[in-house]
């Protein structure tokens, strides 16, 4: 290897690295001041994309030449730095004081609706914006051709640091706004119009990502997956980097780039883990990130499950439910069968969730991982060992439980987002690696042929094989709440000092816990393998997890009952209303939004509310 | 609901004494799923195609005396959606039959269910060779040219071109990878003296364009196989262009010319390519002239790829519901497997032994014209000698 | 043998010293008062023995046992409860089992699967809120309780774990008037009954002098005075330090 290609090599690694420093320091910003992890940045971000591809052609045609070309992209980032604006004010401003679960999840409806809103205002194909005028032309550096406009990208990221800077560290907003990300209420004690100081916060950062977003329309088409795929790498810098921290972003984002650039020399198919690798090594060895400050969240977990006097009702209710469910095959045709038989295994997903965020106050956000290693148990027990359903069903609680034992062993030293985040990755992680990973797992198409023993296939017999593993683990589970293991853990989640003032190890616990919830959610996800009869990585995806948490918020994280519920009604709208309609991510993402707002003690919840009120 | 509903019907049907005769008119209905929400650059247009067919066919009476009914469902692009939706457009919907899908992963699991239900599946867009070989069953039928017929035709042009030390870009994802590996096999199998010098497989949707082009540029190809598309191909076809990484090489591209990835590129088509598509507006057989004029004149649209596979699998169904005399599941297998078509862009077989039809791909270059890509020197390779032998899928199919 | 016995410990933030060369003891069924003005280096030093804070330099001994470094958590097993500035208690669970929750864990039983927590110790739990008067809130939710009630509930939580030393941090900020009296009454009770060392922290000069047994005046990390609150009252480096509210030393006699 020459020289000349490990400069050509670094200087698009500094390239990328400054497309993703622009795209990712809004992000932190926002997160400093908030406290808020916008799921919706990335959204921001394809936004502006699409604006500067569709309006920067048009000033073009009224006048070719550099200035229409950067004032296009200019106010494409303004356009977009208002609807950041906009989100605050419709959105944001009621959920700042709300537990980080429900913040993460009403961002994530923002990105579901914007998902179908892009398609629907800029058309389902890809846009191929305009070259910047004047930058068509390569460079030549040492001999080979470089890009000129990526000389331009790497000058921006410095700049942009450079602006973001001077805005901090110059200006009466910026003081603010640095108090802000260390001191919340010291700020609100100074009575600064905290209102608008969040608003401007929130311009700023959705101004960033519009930026970020419309310079790379000379180099990417628009295109309605830039989204997804930019928020996980921007979630990988600001967390390396340490959340809040914008010297954190950049050196973080500089890591990044000459990782990937020179990574894929190695391992030309690395590019799809090494940035959750990259995310799960820091945090392991820095629990925030580079620049990050230990975060304390007052109060925030305090919400969840609490102590009820057990009534004789419930018990009556759980067994007259349990008769009632038991007797579905005898009226039930057999389409009707397939969807109960999801439902109960999506309420033992959600179930399982609840153990860690109802209970424990631990917002996962890579729930998927297990119920995903849970369906490939079962799966590769099948296809590698020739198991029967029987013989195979048991691996999926195994194999799921080995892995939330891996990861729980992460996780338990952190806290807050920090787990959320730490979570997401390794989801990431095993998703990488079941997509990767052909010749075992078969790679993105999967494993299929993963159908239940001959006693077991009616469906009417594979509903009660799983209305008796499913409603058994979630007594099991209720049991465990109800157990002194179950309150350790909300005391640990109530009151931290007060739980190790007690002689409570909270990581012995967490990480208990963790293998427990990721068993209950390994044998969801082997009952799901075999109910479908495939196995595929969409299985450990983040749409899955989010399930798991839609299904909780639905429910309500204050009832032991509300995941059931939530997977009720969650599963049957996507039953009656997805197969119909080419909104259903529309639907759902104002739906999610929607409870966030309006019912935020969920559907049981909220009837308990309104009884005892 | 829907079976009360049915119920309800049959009563009212009863009640007013409409004749037996007329409950034997009944549609045939033949159940459809796709990501129309998803992917909707690729099925909408796949669903004009077929509609226009569908049209057309109850136009003219329909198949055995009765109208074709398609009930269509969005089959939200994932496996677990897919296969529930399916289930309940057989046992609620009750269709004789199920076509459709676009994502490889789906269609392999729609297959698998095909084979769990014992009912037939014909994977109209999904290019994945699993659903034919490995993951192939009695029940599936795969229309598309697959991805080991397309890339054995590239092949031949590589052959052609004399280039030796090729470089290789795939997105990072089964098809990529198994099309990277079919051409793997292929190149030295049929080019003497041929090497693969480079492999870059950047995740789909997030390619390091610049890295990636100064990686290949770096182990110094004459040739190069590109499987991406979408959003990494125009980033990739950008910096490529910028930094002189195509110039004097045979570039040998996957799908390209398919008029779903060239409308996107606009004007910064990479002239010279060489690939494989569907030059929709050249075609001078007067049937498919026909086809694209009567599309144009219903959606006032270019026909994509996916357009004439849609409108093809219909006709297709018309004539094997026509040849089977019934929808039992038995009969339209019978009458699938070694049957001839004669379709708008010309014979098609259904290879009985691994239920692969013998439906070619264009082969050609790639060329502006005005404002927009499209393809010269092009030819119609049919799809029979490109099949994988019989031996091969005798090894790999379970049966 | 001394309870607990502190040994020149020494802390500094960023090179600011927030505690230099502390050292003092505290006897079974002594009441200790720490007390200084703000910024004085209390919390700095309560929290080094609690565990929360690891010493620079410098032992903490427990009945002779170095425990300079030990978690929180090994503190309790070795006798130490203590109680915070503001409650901490569990605010999802009832009174009652809040104390349970304490007697669980101090019988190595909180990791049980199967029994239900709310029947495990609850006659002991119910003797121990007896004791701290707070029988009529044993199934009232935590959360309704008022502040007062929250204190005296912490207290018997810290209890629950038969401390040997009782730390307590500002026992009755927040509380009324009234209500500090009556648990410094308890506090001291319970601490000549079980024969347990207890250490706090005060600003009310009230509560100061009228419970503590020796008194330990703390002034820019260092121990300016220490001694019974009759000498220490009358130290002219004491009533120096605290000029500018010499009231708070005077107002009780």
């Amino acid at each position: 290897m020459d020289l000349s290609f490990l400069v050509i090599q670094a200087l698009n690694g500094l390239s990328s690295a400054s497309s993703l420093f622009i795209a990712a320091c809004g992000l932190t910003l926002v997160f400093g001041v908030t406290r808020i992890v916008n799921f919706a940045h990335g959204s921001l971000y394809m936004i502006g994309a699409y604006t500067a591809a569709t309006l920067v052609p048009n000033l073009l045609e009224w006048s070719y030449g550099p200035v229409p070309f950067w004032l296009g992209i200019l106010i494409s980032a303004l356009i977009v730095g208002l609807l950041g604006v906009v989100m605050e004010v419709l959105l944001l401003r009621r959920i700042y004081g709300a537990p980080e679960l429900f913040q993460l999840l009403a961002t994530f409806g923002v990105v579901l609706v914007v998902q179908d809103l892009v398609v629907q205002i800029f058309g389902p194909q890809d846009i191929l914006g305009p070259r910047a005028p004047g930058l068509r032309a390569p460079v030549e550096i040492l001999g080979r051709r470089f890009p000129s406009y990526e000389l331009v990208l790497i000058a921006a990221g410095p700049l942009v640091l450079g602006f973001v800077w001077f805005i901090l560290k110059r200006t009466r907003f910026g003081v603010l706004v640095r108090a802000a990300t260390q001191d919340r209420e010291m700020v609100a004690a100074l009575g600064v119009n905290q209102a608008l100081l969040f608003t401007g916060t929130l311009f700023l950062g959705a101004f960033l990502a519009g930026l970020g977003g419309a310079l790379q329309v000379p180099r990417v088409a628009a295109n309605n997956g830039m989204d997804l795929s930019i928020i996980a790498e921007c979630f990988v810098v600001t967390v390396v980097g340490g959340m809040g921290s914008v010297p954190g972003a950049f050196l973080a984002a500089l890591i990044i780039g000459q990782l990937q650039a020179f990574g894929i020399l190695l391992f030309p198919k690395i590019t799809l883990v090494v940035v959750f690798l990259l995310m799960a090594i820091t945090l392991a060895i820095r629990p925030n990130g580079l620049f990050g400050r230990p975060e304390h969240f007052s109060g925030a977990h305090a919400i969840g499950i609490a102590s009820h006097a057990p009534g004789r009702f419930n018990a009556i209710a759980v067994s007259a439910l349990l008769v009632v469910l038991a007797a579905l095959p005898l009226v039930a045709d057999e389409y009707f069968l397939k969807v109960a038989t999801e439902i109960l295994i999506l309420a033992l997903f959600a179930f399982s969730l609840q153990l860690l965020i109802g209970v424990g106050g631990l917002v996962s956000f890579g729930h998927a991982a297990f119920f995903g290693l849970g369906a490939y148990g079962a799966a590769l027990g099948v296809k590698w060992l020739g198991a029967s359903m029987e013989g195979a069903l048991p691996l999926a609680p195994l194999l799921a439980a080995l892995g939330a034992m891996a990861v729980g062993a992460l996780v338990v030293r952190l806290s807050g987002i920090y787990l959320a985040m730490m979570t997401l990755a390794a989801a990431q992680i095993l998703y990488a690696v079941a997509f990767q990973w052909v010749e075992v797992t078969g790679g993105d198409n999967g494993l299929v042929g993963i159908w239940p023993s001959t006693w077991a296939a009616p469906r009417s017999v594979y509903y009660l094989v799983t209305l008796a593993l499913t409603a058994g683990t979630m007594l099991l589970l209720k049991r465990i709440i109800d157990a002194p293991f179950g309150y350790a853990l909300r005391a640990m989640r109530d009151s931290q000092a007060r739980a190790e003032a007690i002689g409570l190890e909270p990581r012995t616990h967490r990480w208990l816990a963790f293998t427990l919830a990721g068993a209950a959610a390994g044998l969801a996800g082997g009952l799901y393998a075999f109910s479908r009869g495939s196995v595929d990585p969409t299985l450990l995806g983040i749409p899955t997890s989010v399930d798991a948490l839609t299904m909780l918020l639905l429910g309500g994280i204050q009832t032991i009952t509300g995941p059931i519920a939530g997977a009720a009604v969650l599963h049957t709208l996507r039953d009656q209303i997805m197969p119909l309609t080419a909104f259903w991510r529309l639907f759902l993402g104002l739906s999610i939004i929607g409870m966030v707002l309006i019912f935020p003690r969920g559907l049981i919840g909220t009837l308990r509310y309104w009884r005892q009120a | 609901m829907a079976p009360m509903f049915r119920w309800l019907s049959l009563g009212l049907a009863l009640a007013l004494g409409v004749p037996a005769a007329q409950a034997q008119q009944a549609p045939i209905k033949i159940g459809e799923m796709n990501s129309y929400s998803k992917w909707a650059a690729f099925t909408v247009p796949y669903r004009n195609g077929w509609q226009l067919a569908l049209d057309e066919i109850n136009a003219k009476g329909g198949v055995l005396g009765r109208k074709l009914e398609i009930v269509s469902r969005e089959d939200g692009a994932t496996t677990g959606d897919a296969t529930r939706v399916a289930e309940e457009l057989v046992s609620r919907e009750g269709v004789s039959f199920l076509f459709g899908s676009f994502l490889s992963n789906v269609g392999v699991a729609m297959a698998d269910f095909a084979n769990q239900k014992k009912i037939v599946y014909i994977a109209a867009e999904p290019l994945t060779d699993a659903i034919t070989m490995a993951q192939g069953n009695r029940y599936t039928f795969r229309i598309r040219p697959n991805n080991y017929m397309q890339v054995g035709m590239l092949v031949e042009k590589a052959k052609a071109s004399g280039a030796k030390r090729w470089a290789i870009v795939a997105p990072n994802y089964e098809y990529g990878q198994s099309a990277a590996e079919v051409f793997k096999r292929l190149i030295k199998e049929r080019v003497p003296g041929a090497e693969i010098v480079a492999e870059q497989y950047p995740a789909l949707g997030k390619i390091e364009a610049g890295a990636t082009v100064s990686a290949i540029e770096q182990a110094k190809p004459d040739g190069i196989f590109n499987v991406l598309f979408g959003p990494d191909l125009t980033q990739f076809v950008r910096e490529g262009n910028t930094r002189g990484l195509f110039e004097k090489k045979t570039i040998l591209s996957l799908l390209t010319g398919e008029p779903e990835w060239l409308l996107p590129l606009k004007d910064e088509v990479p002239e010279g390519w060489t690939v494989t598509g569907y030059p929709w507006d050249e075609i001078a057989e007067p049937k498919h002239k026909a086809f694209v004029a009567a599309y144009r004149a219903k959606y006032n649209d270019t026909p994509r790829l996916g357009s004439l596979l849609g409108y093809m699998v219909v006709h297709m169904i018309r004539d094997t519901i026509e040849r089977a005399g019934s929808v039992d599941t038995d009969a339209l297998i019978k009458a699938l497997e070694n049957a001839k078509f004669d379709t708008i862009v010309g014979p098609v077989t259904m290879r009985g032994i691994d239920h692969q039809a013998s439906m070619g791909a264009w082969t050609g270059k790639l060329v502006l014209k005005g404002a927009a890509g499209g393809m010269i020197d092009w030819t119609y390779n049919d799809g029979t000698p490109f099949m994988p032998s019989e031996t091969e899928v005798k090894a790999v199919r379970k049966e | 043998m001394t309870l607990l016995s502190v040994e020149s410990i020494d802390k500094s933030f960023g090179g600011v010293a927030a505690a230099r060369d502390v050292g003092f003891s505290v006897e079974r069924g002594e009441m200790v008062a720490l007390i200084g003005p703000n910024g004085a280096g209390k919390s700095t030093v309560f929290n080094m023995i609690g565990g929360q804070l690891k010493p620079d330099r410098g032992r903490i001994l427990l009945d002779d046992a170095d425990i300079t470094t030990a978690s929180p958590q090994e503190r309790f097993r070795r006798g130490v409860g203590r109680t915070f500035q503001v409650a901490q208690t569990f605010l999802s669970m009832s009174g009652i089992e809040n104390v349970q929750m304490a007697l669980i864990s101090g019988h190595h039983q909180s990791r049980r699967l199967w029994q239900p927590a709310r029947t495990l110790y609850r006659e002991e739990a119910f003797a121990l809120l007896e004791c701290v008067g707070m029988v009529e809130a044993a199934d009232r939710p935590c959360s309704t309780l008022a502040y007062g009630d929250v204190k005296r509930l912490e207290l018997a939580i810290a209890l629950a774990g038969e401390p040997k030393l009782l730390l307590m941090d500002e026992p009755t900020a927040g509380m009324a008037l009234r209500e500090r009296a009556a648990l410094m009454d308890l506090v001291s009770t319970i601490a000549q009954d079980a024969k347990i060392g207890v250490l706090f922290t005060e600003h009310d000069m009230d509560v100061v002098f009228g419970h503590a047994d020796r008194v330990l005046v703390l002034l820019r990390g260092r121990i300016i005075a220490a001694g019974s609150p009759e000498d220490v009252r009358n130290d002219p480096q004491v009533r120096q330090a605290y000029l500018g509210d010499s009231h708070a030393l005077t107002r009780s006699v």
